[in-house]
């Protein structure tokens, strides 16, 4: 088994063995996706209009939530410490470590999205494209967030910094994100945003996983 | 084999240690003593790559620390924490732990590690099942189904009984009849039949 | 060049950089002073009124030069983070949280001045412009900074920590921005410009500048300033601050 795929079964034996982290995340999106029409009213033009945007914030904010939890859990029981001082090249891992993270807690998202936005009155093909946004957009945020998460690492209110560090760096994925399930619905075409959200995907998945070993070796120190 | 020359450490803006050598050679165990918060974790850290070293040399075969692919895959660190995940047993974490580090491990040579640290019938628990003693142990096993040549140990008998202790020193005293190296702090002597020859200390100042 | 950089490097080291900051930050803050004041003149007093928006609109002589030291600042941090990370010098963590607090305090003012601004023009304290948006997003991006190089104790960890985050933002700020354009003119939000065009009077520009260059002397200086603070703090066990310290600490 290599290196990478270990790290992912242990931490999808881990999930499956204790299972508040995929709950904690879908039960958010869901009081989220609820909160707002019982906060602006029900009226269904309204909710339509809103809807794409208030689900893709309601993704990112329980992204976020779990964000804490990625590596805080190995680093107090110090498996963190034995995957940086392993042979095997740290970005790999961490890459492995944000796949399991998206996984257990972007995933979930994805698949019930149609779900709450039939709540919002979307029309199919706008879900289509809301799914296609946050299937390329939740792993994103999840490659952002990781920098963050390992940059806090064990500092006093990790929570709320956490938040603070990582909300200016995910707007880009929100405006296309959101934007994306707007301009099909404005009748635009979505290709644009979500070719732009594919390549800034891309280019996290090749960058985050460096910037997040450096963050956890220097976390260690 | 392992050679530590002038090293300093710096905790925050205070100095721990400075001017702190030694060698390790193939067979040979080097006990590290010293006084709590003298610095001995620091310098097993550094020892191990974890911490950076900003003036003193460690290294190993002639070639420094630093970005070393040879000494990552010889060298193992146990420290404080175990390292040990609570929902998975001592079994997979084993084998896990040897798949992140690159290594392969069958299941039976896992198993006869458990086993012959006295953890028998238990290999298939929850680590959380285990007593802390217990855990400590499975931990330790991890140096029998890895390969490395150099221990790093932090207090690796705290919090164990003597038969425990006992079973520690043989496996100690076996990697080091193959020519291993450890490198070890303790506050109590370790229960080994070493010939005083390969058995040194280094006491460590402020 | 080995004589450029030896001479850089020389620097490099906290003690000598002390010495030299003392001997600039008075200058610099001098030259801020003069050039503020005949900048704040010319932009208030000789600047024609603009024919549109009146004697409300020159704020933006504090709002422009304030918006563009918010992100060269943020620029120079990063600048510094790169040295930091590739040379492992102190003094690269030590500059940056010296320049955060300015350039936080910049992009607070850039949204203050902006928000005063866009009153009398549009009749609303906030406006979801593009600049002003992504101005608001770089100020968080300095809090986070300054958030995260709080928290951390250890002076060594929390400047290398430091200078990737202002790393990670620096290479995000562009992102940010053109993405807060694209969402701009998607929604064909409101844009606070001033004027059309490029007819721009000479003395706007002329005051502008003035004020930028004021504006960027003012953060030299009160950044020297700073550091020097936090290279008594840094380098307090060793012996030459404490030969530093002591005729001072007779008072």
């Amino acid at each position: 088994m290599s290196p990478f795929l270990a790290v992912i079964r242990r931490d999808l034996s881990l999930a499956l063995r204790r299972k508040n982290e995929v709950m904690t995340s879908v039960f958010f999106f869901v009081v989220v996706a609820a909160l707002f029409p019982l906060g602006i009213g029900p009226e269904m033009n309204t909710l339509r209009l809103i809807g794409p945007g208030v689900l893709w914030v309601g993704a990112l904010l329980a992204s976020m939530l779990s964000l804490g939890r990625m590596f805080a859990g190995d680093h107090d029981d110090g498996t963190l410490e034995q995957m940086v001082l392993s042979c095997a090249s740290l970005p790999s891992l961490v890459g492995a470590k944000i796949l399991s993270h998206w996984l257990l807690s972007g995933l979930p998202l994805v698949i019930l999205s149609p779900v709450l936005a039939l709540q919002f009155d979307l029309d199919v093909q706008a879900i289509e494209v809301l799914m296609a946004s946050l299937i390329l957009g939740t792993p994103l945020l999840s490659l952002i967030g990781a920098v963050g998460a390992a940059l806090t690492l064990g500092v006093r209110g990790a929570d709320v910094l956490l938040s603070l560090l990582v909300l200016p760096l995910y707007v880009p994925a929100l405006v296309f994100g959101a934007g994306a399930v707007q301009a099909q619905a404005a009748g635009l075409g979505a290709s644009a945003h979500l070719s732009i959200l594919a390549a800034m995907l891309l280019i996290a998945a090749v960058f985050s996983p460096w910037a997040c070993a450096t963050a956890l070796r220097i976390a260690l120190e | 084999m392992l050679s530590v020359m002038d090293l300093s450490c710096y905790r925050g803006e205070r100095r721990l240690f400075s001017g702190v050598a030694f060698q390790l050679n193939a067979g040979a165990c080097l006990h590290l003593e010293g006084n709590n918060g003298v610095g001995k974790t620091s310098l097993l850290r550094q020892v191990s790559g974890l911490s950076p070293v900003s003036e003193g040399q460690i290294s190993w075969c002639g070639q420094p620390i630093a970005d070393n692919e040879s000494f990552r895959a010889q060298r193992i660190y146990l420290g404080h924490d175990l390292a040990m995940k609570d929902d998975l047993s001592a079994m997979e974490n084993l084998q896990i732990d040897a798949a992140i580090a690159g290594q392969a491990v069958e299941p039976d040579k896992v198993l006869m590690a458990l086993q012959s640290l006295g953890l028998k019938g238990r290999e298939h628990l929850p680590v959380r099942m285990l007593s802390q003693g217990q855990k400590r142990r499975a931990a330790i096993a991890r140096l029998l189904t890895r390969q490395a040549r150099l221990w790093i140990l932090d207090e690796p008998v705290v919090a164990l009984d003597v038969p425990a202790q006992a079973a520690v020193g043989r496996v100690l005293k076996a990697h080091l009849d193959e020519g291993g190296m450890v490198l070890f702090t303790s506050h109590q002597p370790l229960p080994m039949a070493v010939p005083s020859a390969c058995m040194t200390s280094h006491r460590l100042q402020g | 060049m080995t004589q450029h950089s030896n001479v850089l490097f020389r620097f490099a080291a906290p003690q000598a950089f002390y010495g030299l900051a003392g001997r600039l930050w008075p200058w610099a803050a001098a030259l801020a002073t003069l050039l503020g004041a005949w900048g704040l003149w010319m932009g208030m007093f000789v600047a024609p009124t603009d024919f549109q928006q009146g004697q409300a609109y020159r704020i933006i002589f504090v709002h422009v030069p304030a918006s563009w030291m918010s992100m060269i600042i943020y620029l120079a941090m990063a600048f510094w983070a790169v040295l930091g990370l590739t040379f492992k010098t102190r003094l690269s963590g030590m500059m940056n949280r010296a320049l955060a607090p300015t350039g936080a305090m910049f992009a607070f003012l850039s949204l203050w001045t902006g928000a005063l601004w866009g009153k009398p023009m549009w009749g609303a304290w906030w406006v979801w412009d593009a600049r002003l948006t992504s101005e608001l997003i770089l100020f968080f991006l300095y809090l986070g900074f300054m958030g995260l190089t709080a928290s951390i104790d250890d002076p060594r960890r929390s400047d290398k920590a430091g200078g990737l985050l202002a790393l990670v933002g620096a290479i995000n700020v562009p992102v940010i921005y053109f993405s807060v354009r694209w969402w701009n003119t998607l929604h064909q939000g409101a844009s606070v410009t001033v004027t059309q065009g490029s007819s721009m009077a000479q003395t706007m520009l002329w005051a502008m500048l003035l004020m930028a260059l004021a504006f960027w002397l003012y953060a030299i200086a009160i950044a020297l300033y700073r550091i020097r603070t936090l290279i008594l703090e840094r380098e307090k066990h060793t012996q030459w601050v404490e030969a530093e310290l002591r005729p001072e600490g007779a008072s």
